[in-house]
């Protein structure tokens, strides 16, 4: 069956608590999943008091605070902190979510609870291991496939129609907080494309430019690779950008009907 | 996944494409979306039938299934229940099986089950119209 609880060395134990400056007026606790791969120890929550008064608005202001000031040791993935990078996507106050999107204000709980997103291997402390959903999402082939050769002067045209159908695709950042919210892809993630990728084959599925519609389908008319997705919607309610990738294979699967006449 | 265990090297890449598509699944995901709708308006008939037979002699619910409309309706609500259930399972325990073995044998332990099942209750129906 199916694991439904946490294998005795990934249960999580208490760590350390970093108290606050003394004077600190508004302190808010940040409670932070720790792994260390190389300590051999199960991993362990610490927690962290921050002062908001000297502190950033966002979670991942906070998180480069505790980095900066109080443990260097803490590891996590940054880098546009304006949400179009997707590098700081975790699971904030049990959402996954961008850190850098995410106000520190939003979470009502007295403490901010991090981890890393959900059911992925954990490299370190809030960094998952994502080279199985790269290797998913290069399975896909996400670039545009054209036997017929672009015009010498100018670039591939599109009416405005059929431009439009990209939109809610193309906005996709690949933080793949949907598929790790996503209860079918936490079971059969090993063969279930999970939906960020389905969105992204199907970005290309959708685009008029693209000659490959059908080898793409093909290629996700599979049991496991499409049709794992039981239409649950976590994909959608945890989107940071306010994507559905379940339209998104809702359409696939319109389609794989649709060609069999 | 029986070799979770073991050192894995092969590239991820090769794991993801693993054996290719099985180019099918559209068929099972097509007939589970059409049976749940053909079962919409069966069960409904069948619930209201079974409650206006409240109180009947046991003649009365004979020569009501005698009727051939009604055996016949009787005879698709058992098949496409049976068909809907079986296809739901077969998601359920793909879902939540590990190891091809036991989810292969589990499947068609349910298929078969529901085939038999099926049979039976139509048989009944057709013993008691015919």
């Amino acid at each position: 069956m199916a694991t439904f609880t946490l294998p005795k060395n990934s249960t999580i134990g208490t760590g350390q608590t970093y108290r606050a400056e003394a004077g600190a007026k508004n302190v808010k606790s940040f409670k932070i999943y720790r792994f260390d791969p190389d300590t051999g120890e199960n991993p362990r929550y610490d927690t962290y008091e921050l002062d908001l008064d000297k502190c950033g608005p966002m979670v991942l202001d906070a998180l480069i605070k505790i980095k900066n000031e109080v443990d260097t040791t803490l590891t996590f993935r940054r880098s546009c902190r304006e949400g179009i990078c997707g590098s700081c996507a975790m699971n904030i106050d049990g959402m996954n979510t961008l850190a850098c999107l995410k106000p520190i204000e939003e979470v009502a709980k007295k403490d901010v609870r991090i981890t890393p997103l959900p059911h992925m291997p954990v490299v370190k402390d809030l960094v998952p291991d994502l080279s199985h959903i790269y290797a998913q999402l290069r399975s896909v082939e996400p670039w545009l496939q054209s036997d017929t050769a672009p015009p010498p002067d100018e670039e591939r045209r599109q009416s405005k129609e059929e431009r439009a159908k990209l939109d809610g695709l193309w906005e996709c950042i690949l933080c793949f907080c949907c598929s790790t919210a996503c209860p079918s892809y936490w079971w059969n993630g090993d063969r279930y494309l999970g939906p960020a990728v389905l969105l992204q084959a199907y970005r290309w599925i959708a685009d008029s430019r693209d000659e490959a519609t059908g080898k793409r389908l093909d290629n996700l008319e599979d049991p496991f690779r499409l049709y794992r997705c039981h239409t649950i919607m976590n994909c959608a309610a945890t989107c940071p950008k306010g994507l559905n990738p379940a339209a998104a294979i809702g359409k696939i699967k319109q389609m794989m009907v649709e060609r069999q006449g | 996944m029986s070799e979770q265990n073991s050192v894995r090297m092969q590239s991820p890449l090769g794991r993801v494409r693993g054996l290719g598509s099985a180019k099918g699944g559209t068929h099972h995901w097509w007939i589970q979306r059409v049976t749940s709708i053909a079962l919409l308006p069966l069960t409904i008939w069948f619930i209201l039938s079974i409650a206006l037979h409240t109180g009947s002699s046991h003649a009365q619910v004979v020569a009501w299934i005698g009727h051939p409309l009604n055996a016949v309706l009787l005879i698709s609500f058992i098949l496409i229940s049976f068909q809907h259930a079986g296809a739901g399972m077969q998601v359920v325990l793909e879902d939540y099986v590990r190891g091809e073995m036991p989810r292969m044998a589990s499947i068609l332990a349910v298929k078969a089950l529901c085939w038999l099942m099926a049979l039976l209750a139509a048989l009944s129906v057709l013993r008691v119209a015919l």
